[in-house]
């Protein structure tokens, strides 16, 4: 028996995504792997992946209401949009964030820098987007913050996210930077994306219009994973 | 069309605060009829544990199919998560607990996606696991017959006792996993 294969999902463009080894950021230095890729045609693994939906807890999207108290910072409003890069909604995906809390400092053992810690923030949380691919956290700004990577090196304010979209081809982990942050320049992180324009696509809008009057600034950062190839794949049959 | 995708970033040392499941390792619940535990070693180009990494895995059901709707041959509504995750501890090991997939019927052998992410991965890298019990599939599958014979056996699960099989990573250098492009 035979089953066709099926239409796989596109490859991104160059300079979209960071080479591996970019040896601005040390840490690439020994585990990017030395060989080149091997092409894997997409066939059933690839075009499916998980559908995660379950367990989430109610206070998951919101970082500030987690703990007895309220964190210290700026409360801010992450949402936006889950497309393809054909346009659609992807709906029902999950979407993990983690981040620092607002002087920069992560809620993890071997974050060792001397800035406090808040007992009123962690800093996980997730979502699921609804049926038009949105989703939205409430969480604080979180503080950046100094690293080891070279002389005086400072991570802009950024939060972590994490997607799975619907096919194993569609997984992303990407970091949400905010507006003009004066870091950028100087973060090999950042800088790691070859091209200036997608570069850009890392940064979220401030907007007005989605904040929460006497409450919560907003910040959109809409979230575009792959699209899917328009027929299947052909070849002959061996 | 446009392919205005976001870009990748590193999880960064701290993915644990996001990324961590307590039972995220568990693909099927322990004394499942069939399991099998695949544990190995996430290792840099020195040789060192990655200790702050992250494994992922995506399967079919031990009937090589798939409970979700872009399977051709539709979602079998089983219920069936597919979906391991496990990070790295202090060591770089890594385990899951999971029954084998089926053939899917396409001329693949049975295989496992594979997904590692950590700090100083700017994006993901992925690989796949294949099953030491199947030589005569693993020698008709695409990928593996692809690759020079030392390169393919770094996809190969090793048995390592009655339901245990061990699947080392080498990010880099000596033995260096075979990585794909998907």
């Amino acid at each position: 028996m035979t089953i066709p294969h099926p239409a796989g999902y596109r490859p991104a463009p160059d300079g979209n995504h960071p080479p591996l080894l970019s040896e601005g950021y040390r840490s690439t230095v020994l585990r990017a792997p030395s060989e080149a890729p091997v092409v894997l045609r997409h066939r059933l693994t690839e075009v499916t992946g998980p559908l995660l939906t379950g367990d989430i807890g109610p206070n998951d999207h919101d970082l500030t209401a987690q703990h007895d108290g309220e964190p210290i910072g700026q409360r801010i409003v992450v949402f936006g949009r889950v497309l393809d890069s054909d346009g659609r909604a992807v709906p029902n995906t999950l979407v993990e964030v983690w981040q620092a809390n607002a002087a920069g400092r992560y809620a993890h053992a071997r974050d060792n820098w001397p800035a406090p810690l808040d007992p009123n923030f962690t800093g996980g949380g997730r979502v699921v987007t609804d049926a038009q691919g949105n989703y939205s956290f409430t969480t604080i700004k979180p503080g950046a913050y100094p690293w080891g990577n070279h002389h005086n090196a400072w991570r802009p304010a950024h939060i972590h996210l994490s997607l799975f979209g619907r096919s194993f081809t569609q997984r992303l982990v990407t970091q949400m930077y905010f507006p003009d942050d004066p870091l950028f320049a100087q973060d090999p992180i950042f800088n790691s994306v070859p091209d200036p324009t997608a570069r850009q696509r890392l940064v979220s809008t401030f907007d007005l219009e989605a904040t929460r009057p006497e409450w919560a600034l907003a910040y959109r950062f809409d979230v575009v994973l792959r699209g899917r190839e328009q027929t299947p794949f052909e070849e002959p049959h061996e | 069309m446009s392919e205005l995708l976001t870009p990748s970033q590193t999880v960064g040392p701290f993915l644990s605060l996001g990324l961590t499941w307590l039972e995220g390792h568990l693909v099927v619940p322990p004394g499942s009829p069939g399991a099998i535990r695949i544990s190995g070693v996430l290792t840099d180009g020195a040789g060192e544990p990655v200790g702050d990494g992250l494994v992922e895995t995506w399967q079919a059901d031990a009937e090589g199919r798939f409970d979700h709707p872009d399977d051709p041959r539709g979602a079998t509504g089983s219920g069936f998560r597919g979906f391991g995750r496990c990070a790295t501890d202090p060591g770089g090991r890594f385990e899951i607990l999971t029954i084998k997939p089926g053939p899917l019927g396409d001329g693949q052998a049975p295989h496992i996606d594979v997904t590692v992410l950590a700090r100083g991965l700017l994006d993901r890298v992925v690989t796949r696991i294949y099953f030491p019990d199947e030589a005569t599939a693993n020698a008709a599958d695409p990928l593996l017959a692809s690759l020079p014979q030392e390169r393919a056996a770094t996809l190969v699960a090793q048995e390592t006792g009655p339901s245990e099989l061990r699947f080392d990573i080498r990010l880099q250098g000596d033995g260096e996993t075979v990585f794909l492009a998907v």
